[in-house]
């Protein structure tokens, strides 16, 4: 099966700091990969750079286009979407209108069911549908961020971080949901610390230390690594 | 000394420059041009490139300094040299006034508070009675030493040029020191100042009169070369222009002023004079083209020419050396109350609706290790902005050997013996480590900026910078000392964060995530240097998510979640704790 | 104080202020959307005004060879930044947007200027004209440096400025202009007369405010307008075009700009110059207005036109002096009341 994302050979520089040294990592169609590693390890900046945010040296194609030649406006069109570390909603607009303008690029029928659909995922936000963004709280704000994504209908979501500053209750509720997309068709790329949760949901699994991959294969496989477990784990 | 030979060749160059046979006399005037753009681009070099704040404004303060000595010379027949004081004194004290209100403005308010002031003084000039209005106030005499009188461009050019030599001595002595240092790490954000006892307003505000007094002497010497002035050269079109010729030359750097004058005097000449020719047009083009190569400059080369042409020359700057014989005296400590170093009661942090810290209590003692753990979010970088009072609580108390810290500054604390390093790097990237580092020492030295500019800061900014190399050996990175902050790598740039907090001689050490980025040598590095710190008798309070570095490292583990303290123990009961292991290590069950 | 000298004063005040509201609500609009601070506002306003009335002279104004000119330097800037990822379909639409509609704007104007051409036609010419330019004064100056910081923006627009106010004064020469009232209709309440003029300065304005805002509250575009204010890598991950929220930005600011010169030319004599100035005054008015609040930009602006109106009487020398000076205070109040907040270089 070709992969729907495929990055080869990535360095990703801030300045004159390399934060990404050649990490190469796909994601096949209908697909959870998670990324693990500490802070400051180059996750982040890896989604950002396979998003456009960042610029990145080295191969990336997205369903069998090459990324170099697409802007982030592009990239979203073509299906790869990006929930950031910062959520980065529009605070001083409506729930609606944040996820009315998720589906900025899609005709208006399209438009209306994804709304539907992202209405059922999280009914939290049909609630709060005229509420301002920046007044939800964290969990709602995290629930938007990935509605509003998902409401251009990509092929591939990228999480950053969704369990940042969350009570463990509603980190439970957006893993069920993470599940529960790749079950309707949505592959998915995952960045957490909280590696634990991750791991349990994951198909496959990377593990990054300062830039670069260390370990990588089945989520089982790399949750029972001796040393993920001792950095990771917590065990 | 070897520092001081560029600037010297350069005097001796302009000094010969009038005596080359065959001279054009109108080279002289435009050289004469070029000194007096120099010395305002300068001020503005220091004031934008270096500090961060953006003045369209300064040709009001080139205004100030011109109608002082043409109204006293003429109206009261002041002698010029007695003007000079008087001129810039008024330019200083008009930036004083002008300065309290804008420098505090944050981001782009600034820049339009000085092109509404600059323009409001334009009218104002154009409009007083004793300033003459439009017409402005002629027959000024010319400056004079006995019986020579600098009336023609090419003796008038001495005192410039002299003036301009001078003034980029003082100014990058002023850079060059303690007080250079406050003002360079400005850019970098108030926090970052602030945690080592630099004060952002009053080092703004000291810029902002530096650059008006530079402009004041331009517009006194301008006033004497013209020996007429009129409103039109201190409008705000001059102020834009001023900040054009700072942008081209390169912002930051102070030869970069004197550079981009050159360039934008002989550049209006040259499109003056054959723009016409070559276009058969009256009209003013040189506006034209000169607006289009402002917005094409930015485009191609937003650093300006100056760092442009340093790139490409075999020169390399001087890394300045620290005597290592030299030493600091330990800064005066408070004298300990009690065993406890830093309590912490009841806190709480309250943002909107949201709750970051509730009610968290916990303290540290002396000669301990102290480690503060919790999942991403659950408060604990707000729990530091707490302690070193970046953030003010919502309620409860935070005391520092027995005194309580409420309204306490940050620059307070720092005083008091904390110090901290920064979660998200706050170096400046463009100073090198041992300048960095030594911003650490701000608190323990005592030169001012008059003593800067005259050199007298020697022995002070000499123990200052030992000190400073003292720490990059103590941390282990004695080779990068000289490297500029921005080339290090991240995991580096966070030990530099730690030499620059030893700098300031604390009793507690407040570390936001030091290990993240180090490889594993260079973690257990750490560990031993940290635990070498506790022995010596400092106290370490370290956010950190590397558990096997925790674990290893600390005498006490505090656990957070959601803002609540969870646990607090020995790093083995920690690791034993089920509440800890629920919240911290896994919420799917 | 006489009361109707206060009456016409205030009348006088609210007009000048109702031009100034709209040049603010214009520079608060591309500051939210690009974060520009459009100095060069003042030129779409002396362009509007002067195509109009060079137009109503029946002459052919320069502006419209200016847009073509503009047009084929956008074209040349889009083939350059874009040689690496050129294709067709993109090449197309360029060269629909920047050759194709300021050649058919220039032949528009070739085929309709003379003297008989009706008062609507040549407002509806400006527009389009000074429009276009806004266009690609976008696309040419700011586009490429779209990500730098506020301050490098700010020069480039004062260098906009220059270039723009120097082609001014090649266009329209040194001399004044004042160009045809679009009625000439006046009655009297009281003491006050007013004007057909004045009342379409009032009309318009209001017109163009409730305009603005409905598009910014029940359109997407508008929506995504106000997206890209708010956050700018929200508005891309989306899949909002900044540089496209740019362009329109500037394209409605540079019309704004003209419809303030055209209400005006008839009341006021216009320079080439003229109105760097009276944009300046609706900037004193945005930035009372703190840059981000509309409604406190339109009332801050009317503000500025009555200050200006008694002291052009009680102090005419020092007008000027004192509508600058107003800033003065509104900073001091605004650096008091917010913190400074922690910014870093970028």
């Amino acid at each position: 099966m070709s992969a729907l994302l495929r990055v080869s050979d990535a360095h990703i520089a801030y300045g004159k700091v390399e934060a990404v040294r050649g990490a190469s990592l796909d994601v096949a169609a209908n697909e959870i990969v998670t990324i693990v590693g500490a802070n400051g390890a180059g996750k982040t900046t890896l989604l950002n750079a396979i998003m456009g945010i960042l610029p990145l040296k080295g191969g990336a194609s997205f369903a069998g286009i090459d990324l170099a030649r697409l802007e982030i406006e592009d990239r979203v069109v073509a299906g790869l979407s990006l929930v950031p570390e910062h959520r980065e909603l529009f605070a001083a607009m409506g729930v609606e209108d944040n996820l009315r303008l998720g589906a900025f690029r899609i005709g208006k029928a399209v438009a209306a069911h994804a709304l539907e659909r992202v209405y059922t995922l999280f009914p939290r936000l049909k609630e709060r549908r005229l509420q301002l963004a920046g007044t939800l709280s964290g969990g709602e704000q995290q629930m938007l961020a990935m509605g509003r994504a998902l409401m251009g209908s990509p092929k591939l979501l990228m999480l950053d971080e969704p369990s940042l500053g969350l009570a463990p209750i509603i980190v439970a509720d957006i893993f069920r949901t993470i599940s529960e997309l790749r079950a309707g068709g949505v592959s998915v790329l995952l960045v957490e610390q909280n590696a634990k949760a991750a791991l349990q949901i994951a198909d496959r699994a990377y593990v990054m230390e300062l830039g670069e991959f260390v370990l990588q294969g089945s989520a089982k496989d790399v949750a029972g690594d001796a040393r993920v477990a001792a950095s990771y784990l917590g065990v | 000394m070897r520092q001081r030979l560029p600037v010297i060749l350069f005097a001796l160059v302009m000094a010969a420059v009038p005596f080359i046979p065959g001279m054009p006399p109108f080279w002289i005037v435009l050289l004469d041009n070029i000194g007096l753009s120099a010395l305002v681009a300068m001020g503005l070099v220091l004031l934008t490139g270096v500090g961060g704040l953006t003045s369209f404004g300064q040709a009001a303060f080139c205004g100030f300094g011109a109608y002082t000595t043409a109204v006293l010379t003429t109206a009261y027949g002041v002698s010029p040299w007695l003007t000079l004081p008087l001129s810039l004194l008024v330019s200083g004290l008009f930036a004083v006034v002008l300065g309290i209100v804008t420098v505090r403005l944050s981001g782009h308010y600034l820049p339009l508070g000085t092109i509404a002031w600059g323009l409001g003084l334009f009218y104002l000039f154009s409009k007083l009675e004793f300033l003459g209005r439009n017409d402005g106030i002629s027959q000024i005499p010319p400056l004079a030493i006995g019986s020579l009188k600098m009336i023609a461009p090419d003796t008038i050019y001495f005192a410039i040029w002299a003036a301009v030599i001078l003034c980029a001595s003082l100014t990058m002595n002023l850079l060059d020191s303690r007080t250079g240092r406050a003002i360079r790490a400005l850019r970098r954000g108030h926090v970052a100042a602030e945690a080592f006892g630099i004060k952002p307003p009053q080092a703004k505000l000291l810029v902002f009169i530096y650059a008006a007094v530079l402009a004041g002497l331009s517009g006194w010497l301008y006033a004497h070369f013209q020996r007429a002035v009129n409103p039109t050269p201190f409008g705000a079109e001059a102020g834009i222009e001023y900040l054009f010729v700072a942008v081209i030359g390169g912002a930051g750097y102070v030869w970069g002023g004197v550079l981009g004058a050159a360039i934008a005097v002989i550049l209006k000449e040259v499109l003056q004079d054959y723009l016409p020719y070559l276009l058969h047009s009256e009209s003013q083009l040189e506006t034209i083209v000169f607006g289009m190569l402002l917005v094409l400059l930015l485009q191609l080369a937003p650093g300006g020419v100056w760092p442009w042409l340093m790139r490409r020359l075999p020169l390399r700057p001087d890394r300045k050396r620290a005597d290592p014989s030299l030493v600091l005296p330990p800064r005066e400590r408070p004298a300990a109350a009690s065993g406890t170093l830093l309590r912490i009661e009841h806190a709480r942090k309250q943002f909107g609706g949201v709750v970051a810290v509730n009610d968290v209590s916990f303290g540290v003692d002396a000669r301990e290790i102290v480690a503060l753990i919790g999942p991403n979010g659950a408060g604990k970088s707000t729990t530091f902005n707490l302690i070193t009072g970046v953030l003010s609580a919502s309620a409860g108390t935070i005391s520092l050997l027995g005194r309580t810290l409420r309204g306490a500054s940050p620059q307070d604390i720092t005083q008091l013996g904390v110090s901290r390093t920064f979660q998200h790097v706050k170096l400046i990237a463009d100073m090198t480590v041992l300048e960095n580092v030594a911003i650490g020492a701000h608190l323990r030295g005592n030169a001012g900026a008059l003593a800067s500019m005259l050199r007298l800061d020697r022995g002070d900014e000499a123990r200052l910078l030992a000190e400073a190399a003292r720490q990059i050996e103590r941390v282990g990175l004695a080779g990068q000392a000289h490297m500029l902050a921005g080339s290090l790598s991240l995991g580096q740039q966070r030990i530099v964060e730690i030499a620059r907090a030893l700098c300031a001689d604390p009793v507690l050490l407040l570390l936001d995530e030091p290990a993240a980025g180090l490889r594993h040598m260079e973690k257990q590095r750490l560990a031993a240097l940290l635990r070498e710190l506790r022995d010596g008798g400092m106290s370490v309070l370290l956010v950190e998510h590397d558990m096997g570095f925790v674990m290893n490292l600390a005498d006490r583990v505090v656990v957070l979640d959601f803002g609540t303290k969870i646990a607090e123990g020995t790093p083995a009961a920690i690791k034993a704790n089920p509440d800890v292991i629920r919240a911290y290590l896994g919420a799917v069950a | 104080m006489n009361t109707t000298i206060v009456l016409f004063l205030l009348q006088d005040g609210i007009t000048n202020g109702a031009i100034y509201a709209l040049l603010g609500l214009a520079l608060v609009l591309v500051f939210a959307v690009t974060r520009v601070i459009l100095i060069p506002q003042g030129e779409f306003v002396t362009y509007g005004a002067l195509t109009y009335a060079t137009l109503a002279s029946g002459q052919v104004p320069g502006t419209a060879h200016l847009v073509l000119a503009m047009g084929i330097a956008a074209f040349g800037l889009d083939l350059l930044m874009r040689r690496r990822t050129l294709r067709l379909g993109s090449v197309g639409r360029s060269l629909a947007i920047n050759i194709i509609l300021p050649a058919a704007i220039l032949a528009l104007t070739l085929a309709l200027t003379g003297k008989e051409t009706p008062i609507a036609i040549n407002i509806a010419l400006s527009l389009l004209i000074v429009g276009a330019i806004g266009l690609f004064l976008y696309r040419i100056a700011f586009a490429p440096i779209a990500h730098t910081s506020v301050l490098v923006l700010l020069i480039a627009a004062v260098g906009c400025h220059l270039a723009l106010q120097g082609i001014g004064l090649v266009f329209f020469g040194a001399e004044g202009q004042r160009g045809p009232p679009l009625s000439n209709a006046a009655f009297t309440i009281a003491p006050l007369r007013f004007s057909g003029q004045s009342i379409a300065v009032y009309a318009v304005t209001l017109a163009l405010i409730a305009g603005l805002w409905l598009l910014f509250s029940f359109t997407l575009y508008g929506k995504a307008l106000r997206a890209t204010a708010v956050n700018r890598l929200g508005a891309r991950l989306v899949g909002i075009r900044t540089a496209m929220s740019g362009q329109i930005a500037f394209l409605l600011a540079a019309v704004i700009g003209a419809i303030s010169g055209i209400l005006i030319v008839p009341i006021t004599t216009l320079y080439y110059d003229t109105g760097f100035l009276i944009g300046l005054k609706g900037f004193v008015a945005a930035i009372i207005g703190g840059l981000v609040s509309y409604p406190l930009t339109a009332v801050a602006a009317l503000f500025v036109g009555i200050i200006e109106a008694f002291s052009s009487f009680y102090a005419s020398n020092f007008k000027e002096v004192i509508v600058f000076a107003l800033i003065i205070p509104v900073l001091l109040w605004r650096s008091l009341a917010t913190p400074a907040a922690d910014e870093e270089d970028d």
